[in-house]
């Protein structure tokens, strides 16, 4: 067996095996690193498949950036150790077998579908392509997304800023 | 460096990412496990992109752009949910989704 | 040409002195609201006087013709290119006859009415409802077309019926003021089928194209028949039957009995002299086209009218109310007028009949007010309306005395007084056409002056009854009235009706016929002598004749149970039958629906109001659900 065969192999298997872990873990901080291990794992194969700019920018936003901010909110508003979550069965048959048919009919899709490949060449993915791509005013130039995403950061930091600042609503008792 | 995966293999690895996120937003009862389905579900959809610009389209770009812009977006997404979460918690002092059901009949 | 668009005034005094009087006569002047109602009328009849002057006097005439005079005309409401309802004054000989019977009359109930209402609560709305009710009857008679004549006939009708429930404190007065009107509205509905079907196949409402005898008008419509009768006879024969509600014919007659509950002077005006022979009037307004169109309907008015006052005439013999014996009296007398209508021709003299029923509408007018403003003189003096409790009032009431006994006589047809004139008039031209009902109409005239002459005797001489406190005369303002309609009454009689009024508007000569004069008076002289005889002492004749004839007395007595079989009919039959189970349709099932609609509103929303839990996972869940059914539909499902 070829070589990327097998990182393949090993990457999706804990890809899978961790994102059911996240999803049906009872304890949270524990939900946040298997979290971790799949989003290190999916950067892996982007490795593989050769973007690697964008698998250094997963590893930093999203597994150095996004979970550590999930552990912070963690730590924030829950007893870490001691809550234990659970829902109802009924909940989690009717979740579960709505995500069931939704998976099978999606990779019935998937396999029925004839995929056609192009002939071109392909192209050579470096840094400089990728900067000059994203400031360029050309067909195929990415500076306005670029231009709107900065906005979009910026709005958000403003956003979080405010909701979150101290002096928020008062305490409602809820009914129970 | 692809040619012995099909790319079948990554859409189904993807598929099953993305509907195991939705089993996790729709079974969790805290507020910050929906938020991390909620990435599953974004990694999910970049892998395809991905691997359909590998594969089908492999003299442009477009796809890995995208998924630049998707990681983009669910940082400030997640910054701003959080944010929010903090804020449910100081008025109601939980997180537990089935109690802040107030915005109903 | 004479300029008459000063007429339109006639109409518009009254309408303004309602408005005024009705709406800030409570509040601003309460006391002088009779003076203005009355001023108001007297300038009207002033107006009136003129413009029978210049018109009978000095307006021109074609070929010796009185012309008809479109005094003012305005579209009111255009139906179709042709087809319009316009409202105006038409001016014709009995239309200016009518203006001057009608202000006349109704000149003298505002002067009485200002002594006999006086200190009433509610004497502005009276005084306001009679100029209301004024200007409804001076439409009616100067309408230019027949729907500005309906839409004035009912006016009246609420004008009736306002003035019978004057006393609405009392059931009695409600009742019969609901009476009044239903009846009366029942009819109307005829009325209405006759216009329609009239201007359907005529195509239009005017009078002067209708009537016209040499216009196309005339000619339609007597291909089509049904039921063995033209289309134009039956038009006609409906219209007549609102002729038949208003002037209180058989079988519509019920309600005038009853309209006594009103005020005496509303009685004078409406149910004597002007409202009652609205009916008059119709036939008389449409009568070329009965003449020419329908026959077989101007027959049926005949038997009608004739039919009417005999039934009347027995039925007043025997009640001791003397304003319901008046009210029989009225509807007997126009049945008069109407047979007169029945038997006429058309032309000249053989138009007497014609001639004949406006000269009894205008004699009776005069005598009939007269007779009602006495009773109400009498009642006021006596405090009660009941014959019983009266007699030898002629000691304590000289005047009334006088004019009442005037009226009498006028009524009982004793020359030289005018009724003698008018109503042998009628005798001739019922003789000259149909001799079963001349002679009915020859023993009705001997009924009149019986019952006429029994209540006279009963409440002036008869026995001496002790009253409780003196009865003393009326004051002035009732008296005057009394006195101007006596001198009416006993000259009215030589005014030429053959130069003025005629069927076609030519004058005609006509002359007393001795052959039917001479038994006429007889016949008058015979049922006073009766009267006489039974009444002008206290005697027991007539309790033996009660006793002798009791079957038929009872049923007179009792209106031959007329009202009995109307309620009858209408609590049994209609209200059982019809009116119950539409109520309950109404209630159950229109209503239901409504109800139903509104609870199932409210239970659907209240199941599904769990939509909105506030849940997010439950939102979520329908979410990625109907995805993925879409998601199905799309792909799989619809290629």
């Amino acid at each position: 067996m070829a070589s990327n065969q097998i990182m393949f192999i090993l990457f999706s298997a804990m890809i899978v095996v961790f994102s059911i872990l996240t999803v049906t873990s009872r304890k949270i901080l524990r939900a946040a690193v298997f979290l971790l291990f799949v989003l290190v794992s999916t950067s892996g194969l982007y490795f593989m498949l050769n973007y690697q700019f964008l698998a250094a920018v997963q590893l930093t936003l999203y597994a150095g950036g996004i979970v550590v901010l999930i552990i912070f909110s963690i730590l924030l508003t829950s007893h870490i150790s001691l809550k234990f979550e659970s829902s109802g069965w009924k909940k989690n048959m009717f979740s579960a077998t709505a995500a069931l048919t939704g998976a099978i009919l999606s990779v019935i899709t998937i396999l029925d579908y004839k995929f056609s490949a192009t002939t071109e060449a392909a192209k050579e993915v470096n840094m400089r392509f990728i900067g000059k791509s994203l400031l360029s005013v050309d067909y195929d130039g990415y500076v306005l997304p670029f231009e709107v995403i900065s906005v979009l950061l910026l709005a958000a930091m403003v956003a979080a800023i405010i909701v979150a600042k101290k002096g928020g609503p008062k305490k409602v008792e809820l009914p129970k | 460096m692809n040619t012995g995966i099909p790319l079948q293999y990554f859409l189904i690895l993807a598929t099953v990412m993305f509907f195991t996120g939705v089993y996790g937003f729709l079974t969790r009862r805290n507020l910050i496990t929906i938020l991390m389905s909620v990435e599953l579900i974004l990694n999910s959809v970049n892998i395809n992109f991905l691997a359909f610009n590998r594969y089908l389209y492999p003299h442009k770009l477009e796809g890995m752009f995208f998924s630049l812009f998707v990681i983009a977006v669910a940082a400030s997404e997640a910054a701003v949910a959080i944010a929010i979460i903090i804020n449910i918690y100081r008025r109601f002092t939980t997180i537990n989704v089935e109690d802040v059901n107030e915005m109903k009949f | 040409m004479i300029n008459f668009t000063y007429t339109i005034w006639i109409l518009l005094l009254p309408f303004l002195m309602f408005l005024l009087l009705g709406l800030a006569g409570h509040k601003y002047f309460p006391k002088l609201s009779g003076l203005l109602g009355t001023c108001g009328l007297g300038i009207i009849t002033v107006l009136s006087y003129i413009t029978a002057y210049k018109y009978f006097f000095t307006s021109e005439k074609v070929d010796e013709t009185y012309q008809k005079i479109s005094a003012f005309n305005v579209t009111w409401l255009q139906l179709t290119d042709k087809l319009h309802i316009d409202l105006g004054v038409l001016l014709d000989p009995i239309s200016v006859m009518m203006l001057v019977v009608i202000t006349t009359v109704s000149f003298m109930v505002h002067i009485y009415s200002l002594g006999y209402m006086k200190g009433e609560k509610g004497f502005e709305r009276f005084f306001s409802f009679l100029s209301l009710f004024s200007f409804s009857m001076l439409g009616l008679v100067l309408a230019t077309n027949i729907f500005q004549m309906y839409i004035f006939w009912e006016l009246v009708g609420i004008s009736s019926y306002l003035l019978i429930g004057f006393y609405y404190q009392k059931p009695s007065a409600v009742r019969a003021s609901k009476k009044a009107f239903i009846v009366t509205r029942f009819a109307d509905l005829g009325f209405l089928i006759g216009i329609l079907l009239l201007s359907f196949n005529t195509k239009t409402f005017d009078f002067i194209t209708l009537t016209d005898p040499n216009g196309t008008a005339i000619a339609q419509g007597g291909g089509i028949a049904f039921m063995g009768l033209s289309v134009m006879t039956w038009s006609m024969i409906f219209v007549f039957m609102g002729g038949i509600g208003k002037s209180a014919m058989f079988p519509f007659h019920i309600w005038l009995p009853d309209a006594m509950e009103g005020p005496t002077p509303v009685s004078a005006l409406i149910h004597a002299a002007t409202m009652v022979v609205a009916g008059v009037y119709l036939v008389a307004r449409m009568f070329p086209i009965y003449i020419f169109s329908a026959p077989v309907a101007l027959e049926v008015v005949a038997y009608i009218g004739a039919f009417s006052s005999l039934f009347a005439a027995v039925i007043a013999c025997t009640q001791t109310d003397i304003k319901r014996v008046l009210a029989y009296s009225t509807i007997s007398q126009i049945g008069y007028m109407l047979l007169a209508l029945g038997v006429s021709g058309y032309g000249g003299h053989e138009g007497l009949g014609y001639m004949a029923s406006m000269f009894h509408l205008f004699t009776h007018a005069m005598f009939k007010a007269l007779l009602f403003l006495g009773a109400g003189a009498i009642i006021h003096a006596v405090h009660s309306n009941y014959m019983t409790d009266m007699g030898g009032l002629r000691k304590y009431l000289p005047v009334t005395h006088m004019t009442f006994l005037i009226a009498c006589l006028t009524i009982a047809g004793i020359p030289p007084l005018s009724g003698f004139f008018s109503k042998d008039e009628i005798l001739a031209a019922a003789f000259h056409s149909n001799k079963l009902l001349f002679a009915v109409e020859y023993a009705v005239a001997g009924l009149t002056a019986f019952y006429m002459f029994r209540i006279y005797f009963s409440i002036f001489w008869g026995k001496e009854t002790h009253y409780d406190h003196t009865p003393h005369e009326a004051p002035a303002t009732m008296t005057i009235p009394l006195i101007i309609l006596a001198i009416g009454s006993v000259f009215t009689g030589f005014i030429p009706f053959d130069k003025l009024v005629t069927s076609d508007g030519r004058i005609f000569d006509s002359e007393i016929e001795l052959m039917i004069a001479i038994p006429s008076v007889l016949i008058g002289l015979l049922g006073i002598g009766i009267a006489y005889i039974m009444y002008r002492k206290e005697s027991s004749i007539p309790d033996k004749l009660a006793a002798t004839f009791k079957y038929s007395y009872k049923w007179a007595y009792n209106k031959f149970y007329m009202d009995e079989l109307y309620l009858f009919v209408t609590n049994k039959i209609i209200f059982r039958y019809i009116s119950e189970p539409v109520a309950w349709f109404d209630r159950h099932i229109v209503d239901g629906i409504m109800n139903a609609i509104a609870t199932v509103t409210q239970s659907v929303s209240f199941r599904i109001r769990g939509f909105q839990s506030g849940q997010i996972q439950k939102y979520a869940f329908v979410f990625v659900t109907g995805a993925i059914m879409l998601a199905i539909l799309f792909i799989y499902l619809w290629k």
